[in-house]
């Protein structure tokens, strides 16, 4: 298993963090893992984005420009990082956010409404889990298990009585992806 | 060894220079370097060294050459411009003989540039930045564990050959996180005594000076030769590289740290597409693996080095292959990343004009 993917969207929509805790996860199995982020002025609000490698193998580059899976939170970045989806790969993409998405038809796109479902959970920081949740159910990449395990590193204590809420969004995002797996 | 955790590559060589024993850390901050130095000031103090934030990179360097005087494990760490304002003391540092572990996390230039990720300080490291003939060992970590390993042997190499040892490395490997662990390290085997230091006599020892001014020149001629001895000493112990399915290649790739990740990922779409290639990557750039260059010029067509900057290694390569085969170049600059494709098209191009010459012929 090599899973490549890029995680993109606006800063704020914690796109750094759900790649984090997707690379701890894989750590937390013993896998091979690089986060790489996008660390320049464009963090200080405006678009953010990260690349995730989660291996059974050495990981050869952390630096990459054709993924298996765009993870996609805003248009801005769903029009840089459409055509850097290999052909077959995914795109999961926020409903919300997106007004064009992808039209690729060698691709599977997945349209998210991970706004919407996050709003019902009464937090709409867990819209990140959401989507998360969503590709862990179309790539068996890591266990949920291993989430809420990497969840405890990547919040801070104050915050780890979130993690139940975070459980209940990853399981979301993928009933949401239910019908297509 | 410590169980696996998840850390940036500026607070992976934080963690490993405490765990090294490093007793003095004098910074100033500056992008894309500052975890390290923030690391440095939570941590530090707690476990029993020193840490101060200096008023600037002059004073931080010369404050590492007083400490190391003192024979203390000492160290700094700052990107390119930060660098540059070293290189007098580095110079007065190799001069004096003294061991200390200095860190570039490079970033764009030339000038304040920008602080995205480059390769545009070789030169400045490899060949000596400073006035004088001296030179560093220099080592090139390209993944988050390298930059703790690398850590405690610029320490080790440090005292060992009482000169400054210094990590080569760039914004991108500096802020991004992979699973590291840090190795056992017994402090007590790895220090060294260190009887020149200037400690306070006691017991009526002899006086220890430590000095950069030689005023005769055939004093200073024979600090020198001195020197000059010991530089040949690390070329013969030091080399360090790694090659990547060398065996049967006909052509090479030749880069190091971020870079040569990249090209591992180029010699993959590559060698799926049936295309012999391997990969050389110095770990040391300073001593310079010439000899396996030069004898990995005999086996393969072709070369191609890919940096982040202008074609700096570049020039190395070519002494190494000394005119036995062609070197092609590829870089980007600025803080601009080569991408795999962009690699592994250059590869394509080059592989086929390689070959058939020879066929040709």
């Amino acid at each position: 298993m090599n899973k490549e993917l890029i995680i993109a969207g606006f800063g704020g929509q914690g796109v750094l963090s759900m790649g984090m805790t997707l690379a701890y996860a894989g750590m937390v199995e013993d896998k091979e893992v690089v986060w790489m982020p996008s660390y320049g002025p464009e963090m200080r609000g405006g678009t953010a984005n990260c690349i995730v490698v989660v291996s059974d193998d050495r990981v050869s580059s952390p630096i990459i420009n054709q993924f298996d899976t765009a993870i996609i939170l805003n248009q801005p970045s769903m029009d840089k990082f459409e055509s850097a989806v290999k052909p077959g790969g995914h795109i999961l993409y926020e409903a919300n956010n997106i007004m064009n998405p992808s039209t690729r038809d060698d691709i599977s796109t997945y349209k998210i409404p991970a706004v919407v479902e996050a709003n019902k959970l009464n937090n709409p920081k867990t819209m990140n889990m959401i989507i998360l949740g969503a590709f862990l159910a179309l790539n068996s990449v890591v266990k949920n298990e291993s989430i809420l395990e990497a969840l405890k590193k990547v919040l801070p204590e104050r915050h780890h009585h979130l993690i139940p809420l975070n459980e209940k969004a990853l399981l979301k995002g993928a009933e949401l992806v239910g019908e297509f797996v | 060894m410590s169980k696996k955790l998840l850390m940036k590559g500026n607070e992976a060589i934080a963690e490993a220079a405490i765990r090294a024993g490093v007793q003095g850390y004098y910074g100033y901050p500056i992008t894309p370097q500052s975890e390290l130095l923030e690391y440095m000031s939570s941590e530090l103090p707690k476990r029993g060294g020193a840490f101060v934030q200096a008023e600037s990179e002059v004073a931080a360097i010369n404050m590492v050459y007083g400490a190391s005087g003192a024979g203390a494990r000492t160290m700094t760490s700052t990107s390119g411009p930060g660098f540059s304002l070293m290189q007098e003391a580095i110079s007065y540092i190799a001069c004096a003989e003294l061991p200390c572990f200095l860190v570039n996390v490079m970033r764009g230039g030339p000038g304040l540039g920008t602080i995205q990720p480059s390769q545009g300080d070789y030169f400045q490291a490899v060949k000596g930045g400073g006035h004088g003939d001296y030179k560093m060992i220099v080592l090139a970590p390209n993944s988050v564990q390298e930059m703790a390993d690398f850590t405690y042997l610029g320490f080790d190499l440090a005292d060992k050959y009482r000169t400054p040892t210094m990590i080569l490395t760039d914004g991108a490997l500096g802020q991004m996180m992979e699973s590291v662990q840090f190795p056992e390290y017994n402090l007590d085997e790895h220090l060294v005594d260190k009887p020149w230091a200037t400690t306070g006599r006691e017991n009526g020892r002899k006086q220890n000076v430590i000095t950069s001014l030689h005023l005769q020149s055939e004093q200073m001629e024979q600090i020198n030769l001195k020197l000059q001895k010991k530089y040949r000493e690390i070329e013969k112990n030091e080399v360090r590289y790694e090659t990547i399915e060398t065996e049967d290649a006909d052509f090479l790739i030749v880069a190091f740290g971020l870079s040569s990740r990249v090209c591992h990922k180029a010699l993959e779409l590559a060698r799926e597409e049936g295309l012999k290639v391997g990969l050389l990557r110095p770990i040391t750039l300073y001593p310079y693996p010439y000899d396996i260059l030069n004898k990995l010029a005999d086996q393969v067509k072709g070369m191609l080095v890919v940096e982040m900057n202008a074609g700096q290694m570049l020039e190395d390569v070519k002494l190494a292959v000394n005119g036995k085969v062609s070197v092609d170049f590829y870089g980007r600059m600025g803080g601009m990343i080569p991408q795999p494709d962009a690699i592994l098209s250059k590869i394509r191009e080059l592989y086929s004009a390689h070959t058939k010459t020879k066929m040709e012929v």
